[in-house]
């Protein structure tokens, strides 16, 4: 999908800086919560709570942004086009990559992307930054994206990797005749 | 980082505000899940609050929209969610009216109310999750599906020329005319909001794949794109910009100005009188 008019966003400040980043981390709990909820439903517990742990590990960022910069839990974020390219932010996994029958390998992988997406979300903030202080907070979010991706590319490599038949279904919900 | 907070804006309602506890039974990977993330954010921009905004549905995987919502609520008859929405919000002018659905139960057996629904431009949205497939009922052949769409119950396609839901609109009289893709929730949801905020009929094709019966509407991602031109208030425009348009510019095609429909006259008749009318 072609980007918004808008881009690239050049925040002036740091609070409108933080505010992007405060959007994109509430975008990442929600959606992650969202993928545990649908996993849930679906009785596919064990990626469930791979992404009720993801969606808390997003939290955690938020509950930062909003200590660090003193503002409210309802503080508003700008909307959509002038923040990013990727529909529903750069940390979003994209809903249409769940599958039931996904494995925590498939959902890691989902998550990498997305962590990795984050980082360069900031890397970009960072390069374009209108001052030092705006570089600098980039950078420092950046760095914790870095753990982010490290921390789920840990993760990855103890799972196991899915067998070529993962998403073979003897009832499969489109069976027509 | 800052020691003195600056003043900020803060807000009433968020997104999730708009959720209800229950979580959705749709397929994972199902469009409908990004059109209620679109509805959802829309009202917290619009900042309604929900006990003013009912959705009214008829009945398809898509129609399940109302109970995943803290509004009031109505998931209703299959193709009558137009009627009954219409009958709300002349009833009750003051509500939100948020009429939502399927391509199968808008435009099939709920095709006539679709038409009439415009023609009368009662100050409503309706918002179609237009996967070209009924889901619910294991992946019949909707109007909108592609005349060439194999399946096991239509071998070969069935030959039938789609239905051009946009045109149709516009030429039936909705004052509000736009497309947009579930894959895409934000953008969704500011075009949403412009369809509340325009007075009259609002009509919202979105975009929403059934990941299930046509999992090759997943590419539907790379077709979209985001439209350039500015809403236009002049039909013959809008006619010839959806008429030649392949079905993936996303955005607000028509927004003009007919006469909405509203409550001119009648409204001190007692209920026991109209019974009354109806006595044998
Ligand atoms: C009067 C009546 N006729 C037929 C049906 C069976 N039926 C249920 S849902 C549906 C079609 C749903 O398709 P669509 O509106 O496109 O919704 P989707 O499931 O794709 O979201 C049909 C034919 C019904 N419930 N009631
Ligand atoms: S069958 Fe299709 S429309 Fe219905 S929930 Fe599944 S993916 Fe969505």
């Amino acid at each position: 999908m072609n980007p918004p008019t808008q881009w690239p966003p050049r925040p002036a400040t740091i609070e409108e800086m933080m505010l992007q980043a405060l959007a994109m981390e509430r975008e990442a709990v929600a959606r992650y919560s969202e993928l545990a909820d649908i996993m849930e439903t679906h009785n596919n517990r064990e990626v469930a709570e791979l992404f009720q742990r993801m969606a808390g590990y997003e939290q955690h960022h938020v509950d930062h942004i909003l200590e660090d910069m003193h503002w409210p839990r309802n503080i508003v974020t700008p909307r959509y086009g002038g923040i990013w390219t990727a529909p529903d932010g750069p940390e979003a996994v994209p809903l249409e990559d769940m599958h039931y029958l996904m494995l925590p390998w498939h959902a890691l992988q989902l998550a990498l992307a997305a962590e990795q997406r984050a980082h360069d979300f900031f890397d970009g903030l960072a390069r374009e930054a209108a001052s030092d202080a705006i570089r600098k907070a980039a950078l420092e979010m950046r760095a914790e994206e870095a753990e982010h991706v490290e921390l789920v590319r840990a993760w990855l490599a103890k799972v196991p990797q899915p067998d070529s038949d993962w998403a073979a279904d003897p009832d499969p919900p489109r069976h027509t005749d | 980082m800052n020691e003195v907070a600056a003043p900020v804006e803060t807000a009433a309602f968020a997104a999730a505000d708009y959720k209800s506890g229950y979580k959705p039974v749709w397929c994972p990977g199902c469009g409908d899940y990004g059109v209620l993330g679109g509805l959802t954010r829309a009202l917290a921009i619009l900042q309604l609050p929900p006990h003013q905004v009912a959705v009214v549905s008829g009945i398809g995987c898509s129609s399940r929209i109302p109970a995943y919502t803290s509004c009031y609520g109505f998931h209703g008859v299959h193709g009558r969610a137009l009627a009954a929405g219409t009958g709300l919000k002349v009833a009750r002018p003051d509500l939100t009216v948020i009429v939502a659905g399927g391509d199968g139960d808008g435009y099939s057996i709920g095709g006539n109310h679709f038409l009439h629904a415009c023609r009368r431009n009662v100050d409503l949205t309706y918002i179609v999750m237009d996967n070209h497939v009924y889901g619910m009922t294991k992946g019949q052949a909707s109007p909108t599906t592609e005349p060439d769409w194999n399946s096991k119950l239509t071998p070969g396609g069935t030959g039938v020329r789609s239905f051009h839901p946009l045109v149709i609109a516009l030429a039936a009289g909705a004052n509000f005319v736009a497309r947009a893709f579930s894959g895409d929730s934000g953008g969704a949801a500011e075009i949403i909001a412009q369809a509340i905020r325009h007075p009259g009929f609002s009509f919202v094709e979105v975009l929403s794949p059934c990941v299930t019966f046509r999992p090759e509407q997943k590419d539907w991602k790379q077709a979209v794109r985001r439209t350039e031109i500015p809403a236009t208030a002049d039909p013959a425009q809008a006619a010839r910009r959806i008429m030649t348009d392949d079905g993936f510019n996303i955005g607000v095609l028509y927004a003009g100005d007919r006469p909405v429909y509203g409550r001119t006259h009648g409204t001190g008749i007692a209920p026991a009188e109209l019974e009354g009318e109806f006595a044998l």
